[in-house]
């Protein structure tokens, strides 16, 4: 499984190398980098080309690492049922610097494009019909990004007094608790008062 | 003749419809009786299950993932199960694997006994559902009868699964094979020959295999067009490569094709759960069902009781779980509605830091547009209930 990974991996860098940032094989899975302006050429080349044969759109979604420059990544897994290969692609992109869409290639892409902007606000150039996909008519905000908070702003009850729907502010009978569990002896990166000498040996 | 003023005309299917299947608005425009644009609108079953997962650990992440598609629990437990075994290194032993396989071709069977007779319902039939939600109803006990529920089981977790299975449970799963087969030929024998089953199914809702790929179909939905293609044999995960069972592909990719393949699927499941059950009697009769790691399995409740160790295994499993070595993977299983995928992206913390979840009937309902535009009004419900939705995935 590895060796045939290793070598579409060479093969993508020797027929498309300049499409591609980096190729990296972890966990028995292949990714390869890109970036916005040359995706399209890399997925286009990817479903076209006979040795590679990604006709299956499996997945679009993005991540959020609010920490980095490009705090988004736009993650796309394809799939060659004739290879039986899977493949990831990567794209790191801003808030405001949109991707092309990839529904020319895979019309399948529609709705993922479509999620990636409703959940994170993701744009993407090109999309025939950006809109909200999974939250409500009328939402605000991109609930995955890691700023939202998890129990929202507004919630929702029917009042009979004006018979409809009406949104409040959300008000918590118990604030939600988030607890940090993890042990102050491995993964921290602060050092715990009087263990200053405890790792110089 | 004189000339009519001729308009389309827009009308919502749903959200409140029993052959929506769940809810799903579907805004349609007609031109006279035939469909020229679908819309549908979904999300009115969202839960925010990725998010909500962000803040749990590894464990408690198992629960939501039987409120997927809670029609076959266990199988999206097992993709995440697999996600986070594949980043940890875990192995799983032969008698935890057979009884994940059994429990996913029960699965199998659930969904597609939901799916084939309220399709038939949906076109018209009304006995095949209440012949097939019978059997559903004892699958049911089966899964209670392991994890304690009979939908939401939390079952199948990473390392394993959650306890042993009695014999006498295995036992049983292996006498109900047989009348269940003759259930489906029961069932069959309503349906296969049925014309007007025939009528509203035979070439309606026709897919060609690039399309199918193309918008990201996958399970029967590529199987119907011709594709022999199946998760199980193609890149098995179990132990799936040991046992004997057929894939079935259609010829035509129409729904008729489609509720042919489901019922012979529902066949070979049975076929499926007939070598797992020998097996667990069999070579497999007693051993582990967890990986006996010990930072990553809990310890069985007595050995907590006694051993000092147990009891901070137990401790520290139950509070701050295990951690999770950085990198992300996608893990799929073969669900009985397609492929269902979970990408995992993790930090090395004790909890996950994003879980997409890709739902096959996500992929197959944007589709609606292009399958149902030409065809008539009634063959949309046709379609949809081939399409085999359930909002709790979709929406997530």
């Amino acid at each position: 499984m590895s060796e045939a990974l290793q070598e579409l991996s060479s093969y993508i860098g020797e027929a498309a190398g300049d499409l591609v940032a980096s190729a990296e094989i972890a966990y028995g899975e292949l990714t390869l980098v890109t970036d916005g302006a040359r995706v399209i050429d890399l997925l286009t080349f990817l479903h076209d080309d006979v040795q590679c044969a990604f006709v299956n759109l499996v997945d679009i979604c993005g991540v959020d690492w609010p920490k980095r420059a490009d705090r988004f990544d736009v993650v796309y897994h394809l799939l060659s049922p004739r290879q039986n290969q899977r493949i990831r692609v990567k794209v790191a992109t801003g808030e405001d610097v949109p991707v092309p869409s990839a529904c020319a290639v895979y019309p399948g892409a529609d709705w993922f494009e479509r999620e990636a902007y409703d959940m994170y606000g993701i744009l993407f150039t090109g999309h025939p019909d950006l809109r909200r996909i999974l939250t409500d008519y009328g939402f605000e905000g991109h609930p995955l990004r890691k700023d939202f908070p998890t129990t929202g702003f507004v919630e929702v009850r029917y009042d009979d007094e004006v018979k409809r729907v009406v949104y409040e502010p959300v008000e918590l009978k118990q604030e939600f608790r988030n607890f940090d569990f993890l042990s102050p002896w491995e993964g921290t990166d602060y050092v715990l008062p009087g263990d200053e000498k405890a790792k110089t040996n | 003749m004189t000339e009519h003023n001729v308009r389309n005309f827009n009308i919502n299917f749903g959200p409140q419809h029993p052959a929506a299947h769940g809810v799903l608005r579907l805004v349609l425009e007609l031109d006279g009786e035939i469909v020229e644009r679908v819309d549908p609108h979904i999300g009115l079953l969202h839960r925010g299950t990725e998010k909500l997962i962000e803040t749990k650990t590894y464990l408690q992440a198992v629960p939501y993932f039987d409120r997927l598609d809670y029609v076959a629990p266990m199988n999206q437990e097992h993709a995440f199960a697999l996600a986070v075994e594949r980043l940890t290194g875990t192995e799983v032993p032969i008698r935890g694997q057979l009884i994940r396989v059994l429990y996913s071709e029960i699965g199998r069977i659930l969904s597609h006994l939901l799916n084939v007779t309220t399709q038939a319902m949906d076109v018209g039939a009304l006995t095949p559902p209440l012949w097939g939600f019978e059997e559903r109803e004892k699958l049911m006990v089966f899964y209670e009868r392991a994890c304690g529920a009979r939908m939401h089981a939390a079952y199948v977790r990473p390392g394993g699964v959650h306890q042993d299975i009695p014999h006498k449970l295995v036992e049983d799963i292996g006498n109900w094979i047989d009348p269940f087969l003759k259930t489906v030929d029961d069932i069959e024998g309503l349906l296969t020959d049925n014309r007007i089953f025939k009528q509203r199914n035979v070439d309606i809702g026709v897919v060609r295999l690039e399309d199918a790929w193309a918008w990201g179909f996958s399970g029967v939905m590529v199987r119907g067009s011709g594709a022999a293609w199946d998760l199980r044999r193609a890149q098995p995960y179990e132990c799936y490569s040991d046992l004997d069972f057929d894939i079935p592909i259609g010829k035509n990719g129409d729904c008729y094709d489609r509720y042919l393949i489901r019922v012979i699927e529902m066949r070979e499941s049975a076929k499926i759960m007939r070598q797992c059950v020998d097996r667990l009697l069999g070579d497999a009769k007693v051993g582990p069902v967890s990986s006996l790691d010990g930072k990553m399995v809990p310890p069985k409740r007595g050995e907590m009781k006694r051993s000092m160790e147990g009891l901070i295994h137990h401790f520290k499993l139950y509070t701050e779980g295990y951690h999770v070595p950085e990198g992300d993977v996608y893990a799929a299983v073969e669900a009985p509605k397609g492929e269902f995928g979970v990408y995992l992206v993790a930090d090395g913390t004790n909890k996950p830091y994003r879980c997409k979840i890709r739902a096959p009937g996500y992929a197959h309902l944007q589709a609606m547009d292009f399958l149902c535009r030409g065809h008539q009004l009634a063959d949309v419900s046709a379609v949809l209930g081939s399409l085999d939705i359930v909002f709790g995935e979709v929406d997530r």
